[in-house]
């Protein structure tokens, strides 16, 4: 299954080779003709609803445009506007950062560790898979940012849990310096999607390999360290680019633990709930492509940087 | 001899893992138990009292939170799951139509497409809205649920054209072999062959589709600003926005309503859940 799960493009392309070799052109005409048809709802999409927008929104952020009247050419001006005179822009770009930077990492760590908790036959594994599983479906709701805006508030689940202990919490979404800090928790919770594609990757490492070291005098924390780290790598370099990806595009949770307001202090003011603000609210729609073309060149940097620095990293053994 | 020694070393281990394990499901599950034990009590001992035991099973706070809007709250969930049914029936047909053509025929350009198709599924929403959000408006198609339904017919998700492409490449081709011997064109070959063993794939992406659109805000708060068309997420948040400092418990109510369906698709699904996250890696 790990083959499967890092995206091979090429691999995909290609596919097995057809049964015999020697096919007429009428009918390879006609597979082909089949083709377009198969993926004419995907090419009407790519145009009109893809590649369209792509090249509307980099045209629009040289503009400025508000939807009712027409765009105007501004040259780069959105794009200087924002790294000199929007200060709110900058805390924006730096609370996503952090965001980043501190949730995923530590989501990975806990999606690992518990995956190799319950690697191995551990009785009652599907329920456990299940249970740590779940909040990666309900994470991204509008429900569960609800929900932890009262865990963490003032009067909420938190401080009454350090009210038994005598301890007098602060209110903590509506404080600067721990509203992003109860995003993180939020992100760390939803480990159970990494999880399950690590226990996948478990799975595939031969247990021979762990016989062979155990022959050898390896203790758990050798064979983990040299077999299952190096064997698992290029899972995790597959969940980070992922997360990275992701986590740079959360909204909801921002949205709805600030009522929209990015605050206190803009302390949650995430990316692109400070673009829907720009965007939506105020229809300054020439900024809001601006933005989203920045956000785009952000993830496919990082992604890019990602994929050099794997090949300092990421093992990929003869095995697979 | 030292793999005589592992069982033991196992069993040895089993007990605290399990007590560990419990204890950590425990701390996960615990706010959405909280959750759930808070909207059966009255709103004011809510705060005061961590405990997930409820003294008294008070349905109040569900009754007064399903009227407390301008609609009875079945309104938005109805909104929300004709939008989220038509994503499902949606990205079912587009993508499996571009899977099979990716996976099983043979055309100029293909290479290309699907390296095309991967690159946007990196590609993040916010780079498309505002100008989707321009052509939709000229179209018309603002406060109504086309923005958010007619792009999934399109095969917008290419995410699970990419799922079922790996899906449909371990099916054994000979069966489609045999069918085109048998003088079965390609369309008979998708719909006769294909698509009844990609059951399993197809289960998949309907109940990600599902979940997903039944979770999506971004969008929902864009395109629906009407309240006759809000879906439940946009509906919550009008919610908390009016009312949700003074009704907590309504609104938990509420939240545990909505997320209800997700819950059920959870228990139902979730060989299906796992596989597919565990082919693909996304989520």
């Amino acid at each position: 299954m790990a083959d499967s799960v890092a995206v091979k493009p090429r691999e995909a392309v290609t596919g097995p080779a057809r049964g015999g070799g020697h096919r007429s052109t009428k009918r390879s005409r006609r597979e082909a003709r089949a083709a377009y048809l198969f993926l004419a709802p995907w090419f009407a999409g790519l145009l009109v609803i893809t590649i369209g927008p792509i090249l509307a929104s980099l045209y629009l952020s040289f503009t400025d445009y508000s939807l009712l009247e027409e765009a105007k050419w501004v040259g780069f001006d959105n794009y200087v506007k924002m790294f000199t005179e929007d200060p709110r822009y900058i805390s924006s770009l730096k609370v996503t950062t952090i965001y980043v930077i501190v949730s995923v990492p530590l989501q990975l760590a806990f999606a690992l560790a518990l995956a190799l908790v319950l690697d191995r036959g551990l009785r009652g594994l599907a329920i456990y898979r299940s249970i740590f599983y779940l909040p990666s479906l309900l994470g991204g709701s509008v429900a569960i940012a609800i929900l932890w805006r009262k865990v963490f508030g003032a009067d909420g689940l938190v401080n009454a849990l350090l009210g038994a202990f005598g301890i007098q919490g602060p209110g903590w979404v509506g404080h600067p310096d721990y509203a992003l800090g109860t995003l993180i928790i939020l992100h760390v919770w939803t480990f159970g999607a990494p999880m399950i594609i690590f226990l996948a990757g478990l799975r595939q490492i031969p247990s021979s390999y762990y016989e062979a070291a155990a022959v050898d005098g390896a203790g758990p924390l050798r064979q983990f360290r040299s077999i299952t780290l190096p064997l698992l790598t290029p899972i995790i370099f597959f969940n980070l680019v992922l997360e990275i990806i992701k986590s740079f595009q959360s909204f909801t949770q921002s949205f709805i633990v600030s009522n929209g307001t990015g605050g206190p202090a803009d302390s949650t003011l995430f990316y692109t709930l400070y673009l829907y603000l720009n965007g939506f609210r105020d229809y300054d729609m020439g900024y809001a492509a601006a933005m989203a073309w920045v956000l785009l060149l952000i993830i496919a940097g990082l992604t890019g940087v990602n994929f050099l620095a794997s090949k300092y990293w990421v093992f990929y053994g003869d095995t697979k | 001899m030292a793999t005589e020694l592992r069982p033991s070393r196992r069993r040895s281990w089993r007990l605290p893992k399990h007590v560990l394990l419990i204890g950590f499901g425990l701390v996960m599950l615990y706010p959405l138990l909280w959750m759930v034990s808070s909207s059966v009590k009255p709103t004011e001992t809510i705060f005061r009292d961590p405990s997930i035991w409820p003294t008294e099973l008070d349905l109040a706070n569900y009754i007064d939170g399903w009227g407390a809007l301008s609609h009875p709250f079945h309104f938005y969930l109805l909104n929300s799951a004709v939008i989220a049914i038509l994503a499902v029936a949606g990205n079912l047909l587009s993508c499996s139509l571009a899977a099979y053509a990716f996976a099983r025929l043979e055309f100029r350009g293909r290479n290309l497409f699907f390296a095309a198709m991967l690159a946007t599924l990196m590609l993040p929403i916010h780079v498309l809205i505002v100008p989707q959000y321009v052509l939709f408006s000229q179209l018309d198609w603002i406060n109504t649920n086309l923005p958010l339904v007619v792009p999934k017919f399109l095969a917008h998700d290419a995410f699970f054209i990419f799922l079922m492409v790996q899906f449909i490449r371990g099916l054994p081709r000979e069966l489609d072999e045999a069918a085109r011997i048998d003088g079965c064109g390609h369309i008979r070959i998708y719909w006769r062959i294909i698509i009844p063993l990609s059951v399993p794939a197809l289960a998949t992406s309907a109940l990600f589709t599902f979940i997903w659109t039944w979770n999506d805000f971004f969008s929902q708060l864009i395109f629906l600003t009407d309240p006759e068309l809000w879906t439940m997420p946009v509906a919550l948040r009008s919610f908390m926005d009016g009312q949700g400092e003074t009704a907590w418990g309504e609104l938990f109510a509420m939240s545990i309503v909505g997320l209800m369906p997700i819950f059920g698709f959870f228990l139902a699904g979730q060989r299906y859940l796992t596989q597919g996250i565990a082919t693909t890696g996304f989520k």
